[in-house]
């Protein structure tokens, strides 16, 4: 089969490789009919995630038609059409219990790696580095897919591929950050970076009952999505004469927003100092992550507010104001999203009209022998492009 | 299916016998001399603390809490043959006569070590222990203890191991099959029994049977 292949910083190949098989009895395997890639796929690419080795499959966010199961699969039967979680959780352990599935104790077959990095290991990734376990992606005609019966959401035919496909990751990542927030009525929401998962956090934060929510992104086309579509006002930080801090601040009234979402992680770029010195050490290696929204969600939050995190983070991170945080009592919301437990409410909602998330998408059914134009485009944010689904059949 | 040894590996692991010989000899005299203030064998006062003799030997102590009640995870341990399933630097473990096992590593260069061991401690639901007999190669003993967890959240499970191998060049060997990493080796072996008792299978990113574990 054909696959989009790792095989070092900027550089992603469509190989052809062998078929996966069934290997583990609760496996299953997915003819992928729709595969998008993610702003933390952009992490890989660029090469800030450590342990990907040259060949790995990328992609966490996929959909399909299940043409194979393992002997001990009951619920998942061939021909389903489904979507697939990007987190591999058992469904047994006490974090599944807890429907904390992105926790899962026992599929990292890496976890040691993990321990000696984190202390503990969360649950395997597809497609996201042997630390989480070197699982293959779904970036590729076929995937095998651990504990279906636990991760597989059989979608119906009444809605489209385009429609579904965000419950793999970047919705329920999305609604997850919003939820976080502890929204109520009158609540003031403020959204980092209006990307996929920025955009859909807007939409979410409204679902829950934000009375405003202002998003900040410096590329036009992406805060033009945040106005037309999901409604936010809009900070263009590259336009401002203040910094977004008093900008927020003055737009609020002197409170500041109850919680701040950060929707960019740790490649975020910036036009402030302590941007700079965050280029500068992670370039030379003596920092491994560049947090500017972070801190100015930390500076900008008000009093007893919220920080919500969706944006993913990997190691050290430097100069965090953390003595504001302190002093403002504000609460930390954060981690891998527990996609299970939102894919199929979310999937109700979609169904029911209340929100269609395919709205992110600006290059559709892009042939996969094309991935690695595709990646290179999203990089650089040529072409206004927030999201490219990968057609696996082209 | 195992994981053979590349041969870079197999260099590695003589390089860290042939160290090992020389420590063991160096040790052999000092075993010697505790062997004469101790009686071999596991101390009677903790059944649950296996020790060799005058305390000699590597030890090892892992938990790990598995969401399974205590005497499921017994009865699966007390199968003692079943153990290579999540212990894979066992080869087999098979039952003899009069309740005693036999058990198989295979060492550097594929060559295999085997011993014989009794169970000297066996509370159902509680507690197993194990120890090689008078003679074995492999002078070893271990326990496994099944403690319930606070509020309901499964069972402790806590392993200890105490090996001592003998002296010359099949201890040498020994020592680096089991002594190499011993701590990370029980933590792998608790990892994957974890994942059986839950899941019921061992997790693998392998995309192939072949390129499994």
């Amino acid at each position: 089969m054909r696959a989009v292949c790792w095989h070092g910083a900027r550089d992603v190949r469509v190989d052809t490789v062998p078929d996966p098989e069934i290997v583990n009895p609760h496996d299953a395997i997915v003819r992928v009919t729709s595969t998008a890639i993610c702003g933390s796929d952009l992490h890989l690419y660029n090469g800030v995630i450590p342990t990907m080795r040259p060949g790995d499959i990328l992609g966490h966010e996929f959909m399909g038609e299940v043409v194979e199961t393992g002997p001990s699969s009951r619920t998942v039967k061939v021909g389903d059409r489904v979507v697939i979680p990007f987190t591999i959780a058992c469904g047994a352990c006490f974090f599944c219990r807890e429907q904390l599935t992105s926790l899962c104790d026992n599929t990292n077959p890496n976890a040691a790696m993990a321990e000696a990095l984190y202390g503990f290991s969360a649950s395997g990734l597809f497609g996201y580095s042997h630390l989480y376990g070197g699982y293959a992606g779904g970036q590729a005609e076929y995937v095998r897919v651990p504990f279906a019966d636990v991760g597989a959401c059989p979608v119906p035919a009444r809605l489209t591929d385009e429609q579904v496909l965000f419950l793999s990751d970047i919705f329920p990542t999305a609604y997850m950050a919003a939820e976080n927030c502890g929204i109520r009525p009158g609540d003031t929401i403020a959204v980092w970076g209006c990307g996929p998962v920025g955009l859909l956090a807007i939409k979410s934060a409204y679902l829950l009952g934000a009375d405003r929510v202002i998003a900040i992104d410096r590329w036009p086309a992406r805060l033009r999505l945040a106005e037309s579509e999901a409604k936010a006002e809009t900070i263009n930080y590259e336009d401002i004469d203040d910094d977004v801090v008093e900008e927020l601040k003055q737009r609020t009234g002197g409170r500041g927003p109850d919680a701040c979402i950060d929707a960019v992680g740790t490649e975020a770029h910036g036009t402030t100092l302590d941007a700079l010195y965050d280029r500068v050490k992670t370039a030379v290696r003596l920092g491994t992550d560049r947090p500017v929204a972070l801190r100015q969600a930390i500076q900008a939050c008000r009093k007893g507010g919220t920080v919500s995190i969706p944006g993913v983070y990997g190691g050290y991170l430097d100069k965090i104001p953390f003595g504001a945080a302190f002093a403002k009592a504000l609460t930390f919301r954060m981690g891998q999203t527990h996609v299970h437990r939102y894919m199929r409410p979310l999937l109700e909602r979609i169904d029911a009209g209340h929100i269609d998330p395919s709205f992110v998408i600006s290059h559709r059914r892009w042939p996969l022998s094309r991935a690695a134009d595709a990646y290179g485009m999203f990089n650089d944010k040529r072409e206004d492009c927030t999201k490219v689904v990968l057609d696996p059949t082209r | 299916m195992r994981q053979r040894l590349s041969s870079n590996d197999r260099m590695t692991l003589w390089a860290a016998a042939a160290v090992g010989a020389v420590a063991v000899t160096a040790g052999a005299w000092a075993v010697a001399m505790a062997a004469r203030r101790a009686p071999r064998g596991v101390e009677k006062r903790r059944s649950d603390m296996p020790t060799l003799a005058g305390g000699r030997g590597e030890r090892v102590e892992r938990t790990v809490t598995v969401l399974r009640p205590p005497e499921e995870l017994y009865r699966r341990w007390r199968d003692l043959t079943r153990l290579p399933e999540v212990m894979t630097h066992l080869e087999s473990v098979t039952a003899l006569d009069g309740g005693r096992t036999r058990w198989t590593v295979r060492g550097p260069g594929d060559i295999p070590l085997s011993w014989d061991a009794e169970i000297v401690a066996d509370e159902p639901g509680r507690l197993i222990a194990w120890r090689s007999v008078e003679g074995a190669e492999v002078d070893n003993a271990g326990s496994v203890r099944f403690t319930p967890a606070p509020g309901g959240r499964g069972t402790e499970v806590k392993v200890l191991l105490s090996y001592a191998p003998p002296a010359g060049r099949l201890g040498a060997a020994v020592a680096t099959v089991l002594g190499r990493s011993g701590d990370q080796e029980v933590r792998e072996d608790l990892r994957r029994f974890k994942q059986r008792m839950e899941a019921h299978e061992v997790a693998t990113g392998a995309r192939r049977h072949a390129e499994a574990w």
